[in-house]
């Protein structure tokens, strides 16, 4: 049995890779609810995760690093609201160029300013963001010897960065905004019907603006999170696909804010297992009892669907028994109480596999805002 | 009726882009601290005027041409297909278990052999996205982007779970047998007498297959029934329904020829170069694949130019980043330039021109 404190170790890890998340999605969320479809937020993360950890470097104040990072991050929003907006370029393409734009510039001038292998130097004290403690926190060396609830308080509630908060609390702000304010009700028309919006004498490229540099601002607080508080520098390629991540946050969130805060601990969750335990055991026959009823699933489903239902889904299912196959074949001779191994790779995959199974809407099916992706065009 | 004459279209406004591209990146040399002039003198140097340095650049422009064609098919079809880099991941896959599991006599059944399983591979893992997008109406770019992912897990476990030989703790295949390695530049000029050609360089036979491929597409998009709806579908949706197109099946077909595109860039990094199956031998070259397939404007012909000048950037930034301080990231950034200019921002480029060529037909007139 896992003790508890593990537990609230693993759940409060959980919450620290949990917020860059949560900032990035809920950007996608302000940005695709106004119907501007953003590849490139991971591109703004990485590029205001360098900006803030080279000004925090340089001046000494991690503040204005974060300050940095916002405005790096709000100049490509900006570009991407030019490319997507203005010009009625394809959205998807500029958020492509957006993302090599800043893989590729951040280590260029990362390489120029520090000589680093693109890299920043290692923060100093004043150029990270610390840790909170709330008032009377057990310090973590006499974590074992406190009880349940003083555990849960200082492990899970007390001791994270400051940013962790303010991502917490971006949720009921954007739910407040999106839901409970004209503003809102405004941006989220602009995502489904712009023609409506702009023919009650409001600006769909205003709001849509406005849209894109709040994400920017979000993914801004982002990427100064993980180079200044999850590590304490810039490393190349540091957001490691967390952009991604959160889009399939978003869809699987259904473009909802408290779902998203769902959506991002869930992934967080997955993240933190996944560095925590090396080996995750399961019983055998849980594991190969779960794939075969996935299979038969599927496989009751396509019964009176057409040719190509049968053919793709059929496939699928063939390949889910194969493996259930050879999980029961591998524990034959040890008998079923047997255990399996699921390599890690398994656990980092699953994100991107809920979300494929959640687009398929097999299970709650997400339907994204009706005018996403497409650039407005003015009648006249 | 256009604006522009189609030469304009064809020449000009990817010129253009390339050339604001190039400025933009010349003005981030000099702010590095070097020479933008002696940056292209080293560049041509290292690549142009060295038997090796071509064997290098064809060996890009390999990948790219296959990447290229590829997002080239699915863009005739409306469609982007952002998944190439795992959709060539799961090609090695396929092109290792060829290589790995049946006996090969000769290199030449054997690049047949694999390039079979490379593209099957790859159409598979495009087909999923594709059946999602034609019958769930789930947004390819997004499932495409999901399996790129789910690719990079599914090859991990291969790698380090299965594939791997007992004791060895680098995460990679065995090597392929003798008779499945494909004969490089240097062993097609050593064949005819010039045994100093090419030294070292890893372009190998695959790129006669990529030129191939070329044709192949050529034929299929513009001379074929199939490509005719495929470029129908993409054009317009119900306009192509009316004439009886099926989407569905339309959608399938282009994103999995797409796919076996991308998976056959496998048989020259798998199968010609590395030897064996290895972690990120895709190097990004599926996404390289979208900023060549609109500075090429989706044609093969366009595709193969634009495929030649990436393996040159991507040939002349190695050696910028051995001889000068500028790092090999200097070539990301050209290629975010040209997909913004060529892609995001074409309007920028064309509003100009078109203005231009405006003002010239009413002075005719």
């Amino acid at each position: 049995m896992i003790e508890f404190l593990t537990l609230l170790q693993v759940l409060d890890s959980s919450l620290r890779l949990a917020t860059p998340l949560l900032l990035v999605c809920l950007a996608g969320l302000f940005s695709e609810r106004a119907g501007i479809f953003d590849i490139g937020l991971e591109g703004k993360l990485l590029a205001a995760a360098f900006v803030s950890a080279a000004f925090a470097a340089i001046t000494g104040s991690v503040w204005l690093g974060l300050l940095a990072g916002i405005s790096a991050s709000i100049m490509l929003s900006l570009l991407h609201g030019l490319a997507s907006i203005t010009l009625r370029g394809d959205q998807i393409i500029s958020g492509v160029a957006i993302n090599f734009l800043a893989a590729g510039l951040t280590v260029v001038v990362a390489q120029d300013l520090f000589g680093q292998g693109g890299r920043t130097p290692p923060l100093k004290s004043g150029g990270r963001f610390e840790p909170i403690n709330f008032p009377g926190a057990t310090s973590s060396k006499e974590m074992n010897e406190a009880g349940p609830l003083m555990q849960f308080y200082s492990e899970l509630l007390s001791g994270h960065s400051l940013l962790v908060y303010v991502a917490l609390l971006t949720v009921p702000i954007s739910w407040f905004i999106l839901y409970k304010t004209r503003y809102g009700l405004r941006l989220r028309a602009v995502g489904e019907n712009p023609a409506a919006v702009d023919t009650a004498g409001i600006s769909v490229r205003g709001l849509r603006y406005s849209a894109v540099i709040i994400g920017g601002v979000l993914c801004g607080i982002a990427g100064a999170y993980i180079a200044t508080s999850l590590q304490a520098n810039f490393t190349k390629d540091m957001s490691a696909g967390r952009g991604f991540i959160a889009l399939a946050a978003l869809i699987f969130a259904k473009w909802r804010p408290w779902y998203a805060l769902s959506a991002c601990l869930l992934f967080g969750f997955f993240f933190a297992v996944d560095t925590r335990f090396q080996n995750i055991l399961l019983p055998a026959w849980l594991l190969s009892g779960f794939l075969i009823l996935i299979a038969l699933g599927l496989i009751s489903y396509v019964w009176k669907k057409d040719n190509l239902d049968k053919a793709v889904l059929g496939g699928l299912a063939l390949g889910i028994s194969v493996i259930a196959f050879m999980v029961i074949s591998s524990v034959w001779d040890t008998g079923t109480s047997s255990q399996i191994k699921i390599p890690v790779v398994f656990i980092q995959s699953l994100p991107y596999v809920l979300t494929v199974v959640v687009l398929a809407g097999f299970v709650g099916k997400a339907i994204p805002p009706r005018a996403g992706g497409q650039p407005y065009v003015k009648e006249r | 009726m256009d604006i522009m004459p189609k030469w304009v279209d064809i020449i000009i406004v990817p010129f253009l882009s390339l050339f604001l591209a190039a400025f933009l990146s010349a003005l981030l040399i000099i702010a590095i601290g070097e020479s933008p002039i002696a940056a292209l003198n080293l560049m041509i140097e290292g690549t142009l005027l060295r038997s090796a340095g071509w064997g290098y650049m064809l060996y890009y422009t390999t990948n790219f041409i296959f990447t290229g064609l590829a997002v080239s098919v699915a863009f005739h079809a409306a469609l982007f297909n952002i998944g190439g880099e795992g959709q060539a991941m799961i090609g090695g896959l396929g092109v290792a278990l060829v290589c790995l599991f049946i006996p090969w006599p000769h290199w030449t059944l054997a690049i047949v052999g694999a390039s079979i399983g490379a593209a099957v591979f790859g159409m598979i893992w495009a087909g999923l996205p594709a059946y999602l997008q034609a019958k769930r109406g789930s947004h390819i770019v997004i499932t495409t982007i999901m399996f790129n992912f789910i690719a990079a897990g599914v090859l991990n476990f291969f790698l380090v779970d299965v594939l791997k030989p007992k004791g060895s703790m680098d995460p990679a295949s065995a090597n392929f047998p003798v008779s499945t390695h494909l004969p490089t530049f240097q062993d097609i000029a050593s064949f005819f007498g010039f045994e100093k050609a090419f030294r070292s360089a890893p372009a190998n036979v695959s790129f006669f297959i990529a030129i191939l491929a070329c044709v192949a597409v050529w034929y299929l998009i513009w001379r074929s029934p199939l490509g005719y709806e495929i470029r129908a579908l993409g054009k317009s949706g119900p306009a192509a329904r009316y004439a009886g197109v099926r989407p569905v099946k339309i959608i399938m077909i282009a994103m999995m020829i797409s796919g076996a595109l991308c998976g056959m860039m496998a048989i020259n990094t798998t199968q010609g170069e590395s030897e064996r199956l290895i972690l990120n031998f895709t190097e990004g070259a599926g996404f390289i694949g979208i900023a060549v397939a609109l500075m090429g404007r989706s044609h093969p012909l366009g595709v193969l130019l634009a495929a030649l000048l990436f393996g040159f950037l991507y040939q002349g930034g190695a050696e910028l980043a051995l001889w000068t301080k500028i790092p090999r990231e200097l070539i990301v950034v050209i290629q975010a330039l040209v997909i913004l200019f060529t892609g995001a921002l074409s309007l920028m480029v064309r509003a100009p021109l078109e203005s231009f060529f405006m003002s010239l037909r009413k002075a005719k007139e």
